[in-house]
């Protein structure tokens, strides 16, 4: 697969999230720039992919609720709220940081 | 989408929007806001004194980490005059608050704040480790929360302090607006909704200083100053923050996010309306100590799974235990009271009820007036004889030599009624 066909981004876990991803924070991914239809990935297709390739736990619920990134668990793209990028529909560009933020967890 | 400016200064990128108000910020203006909205909070309430030390509630969690962060802040640029200090309650898990103490340690150096720990081995005798033995897994939380209630004031009465400060946000306070309302508590209701408890009569007044703040805006406060702060769950109740009211707080943030401080000023407005011989409130000071409950309570310090006391939902959890409970109960009663009234059962019994024990003395609690006293026992603020806290350790104390005791004794009656038990606890899990 030639580069051209992926993208490098850096997806991070915390508050409580980096537990169902083996205990790591920092993941850096390559991934297709398009998705099966063609269409550029976006962060809903990121959000199902972490869920299939990249989590290590078997709880899938304590990420994705009903297809959505479970409600108390932050987003930010680029240091920004997702909510200022279109949530999930917003298009992955190279060298993106995608930080996805429990505010579940207790302390 | 082009990148929205900030509303404030409107030159830098936003990369914030705000749950209460859709307003879009940069990060500077974000935390300039958000600490001015805190110090607001401070100022209208009178939450503090010039020369008062108070002490702040610490777990290491991002709650309390905030907090302190942000009074540190706002003392400085204020003068508030306030003498701050980080008090921590060790309840004795191993791999569970070691790690969350380290950063409290850190948070002391880093904000040049004094740090007392104080452990529930020493207050009680018994670590939560120890408790677990005993109790086991299911219905420890009632303990951890109870005894760090009375820890917090104990620690804080150590140092001389009479003002404690907790973390909890706007999600925790609506989160027990709802619970309080679904039981139709009042006098946890009114209790639940002020921003502080306890008078200038009291031995520890306790208050919150983020109430009006999004839990939402807390982590992406802590994001953005980097704040160190630690995350872990209770290894005796993980994924307590799955219960149902915290779930349904988020869901409501998802739709309406205004909902939460609509939920805080709703609950306030309907705390006007309990009168205050049911409230108590005039001396709630006592409601930390012994009025909580056991499950889910007013100030929600018993959260698993948080130190300095942030709800984390497993109240909900063991909320609707209590009132699977609540409908056997009345049947249960009856039942325990027959080999009771036969006598030779009675140590056996205690054990055996020991964990269900508070659920049955707070049902019959309910909208009674309640008074401030202290406890019999150990001499601190109760509204009963003897305090919850008490009342736990002896329920503990008789359990220590109970695998002897029990394996030499199998009597018919006993082993029925223990399996009536099983059973009770089997629907109620």
């Amino acid at each position: 697969m030639s580069s051209e066909n992926t993208i490098p981004i850096l997806v991070e876990f915390t508050g409580g999230l980096e537990m169902l991803f083996g205990d790591e924070r920092k993941h850096k991914l390559s991934i297709p720039s398009k998705d099966e239809q063609g269409n550029a990935v976006n962060i809903g297709w990121l959000v199902k992919y972490l869920c299939d390739k990249v989590m290590k736990d078997s709880r899938k619920e304590m990420f994705v609720l009903d297809g959505h990134v479970r409600p108390g668990i932050l987003v930010l793209i680029n240091d920004a709220d997702w909510e200022l990028e279109g949530e999930a529909s917003y298009a992955l560009l190279p060298n993106d940081n995608i930080l996805f933020v429990s505010t579940l967890h207790g302390g | 989408m082009a990148p929205a400016l900030c509303a404030n200064c409107k030159t830098s990128r936003a990369l914030i929007i705000r749950p209460k108000n859709h307003q879009k910020l940069c990060k500077e203006c974000f935390i300039a806001v958000f600490e001015a909205e805190i110090h607001h909070t401070i100022i209208t309430t009178s939450l503090f004194s010039p020369g008062d030390k108070i002490a702040i509630g610490a777990s290491g969690g991002k709650d309390s980490t905030v907090l302190a962060s942000v009074l540190k802040t706002l003392n400085e640029r204020h003068n508030y005059g306030l003498e701050l200090v980080l008090l921590s309650i060790d309840e004795g898990i191993k791999g569970y608050r070691d790690d969350s103490l380290e950063t409290v340690k850190r948070n002391a150096v880093q904000y040049d704040m004094p740090l007392k720990i104080v452990g529930y081995d020493e207050l009680y005798g018994w670590t939560m480790d120890q408790v677990v033995e005993v109790i086991g897994k299911k219905g420890n939380c009632t303990y951890c929360g109870v005894f760090r209630r009375q820890a917090l004031d104990r620690g804080a009465k150590m140092l001389g302090i009479k003002h404690v400060v907790t973390g909890h946000n706007a999600d925790d306070v609506a989160e027990t607006i709802l619970m309080n309302l679904l039981r139709g508590d009042l006098p946890r209701l009114a209790r639940s909704t002020s921003i502080v408890t306890g008078d200038a009569t009291s031995d520890v007044r306790r208050s919150k200083p983020l109430k009006y703040a999004y839990e939402k805006e807390i982590v992406l406060y802590a994001h953005h100053k980097k704040l160190d702060y630690f995350t872990t769950e209770c290894l005796y109740s993980p994924e307590a923050f799955r219960g149902s009211a915290r779930s349904l707080i988020k869901n409501l943030e998802r739709v309406r996010p205004s909902a939460i401080l609509d939920v805080v000023r709703s609950g306030e407005d309907m705390a006007k309306l309990v009168p205050e011989e049911v409230t108590g409130i005039s001396q709630c000071k006592s409601q930390k100590v012994s009025l909580s409950s056991a499950d889910g309570e007013d100030e929600g310090a018993g959260g698993c799974g948080s130190a300095n006391g942030r709800s984390s939902g497993g109240e909900m959890a063991a909320m609707e235990k209590k009132l699977q409970q609540d409908e056997t109960a009345s049947s249960r009663e009856i039942d325990m009271s027959n080999p009771i009234a036969s006598g030779q059962n009675h140590d056996r019994l205690i054990k055996k009820t020991g964990p269900i024990k508070p659920v049955r003395i707070e049902s019959s609690k309910k909208l009674v007036g309640q008074t401030l006293g202290t406890c019999k026992t150990c001499g601190y603020m109760s509204s009963q004889e003897i305090c919850k806290a008490c009342t736990l350790l002896e329920g503990l104390n008789k359990n220590r030599p109970k695998m002897e005791i029990e394996i030499d004794v199998e009597e018919e009656e006993s082993s029925t009624l223990r399996r009536r038990m099983e059973g009770v606890a089997l629907a109620a899990g």
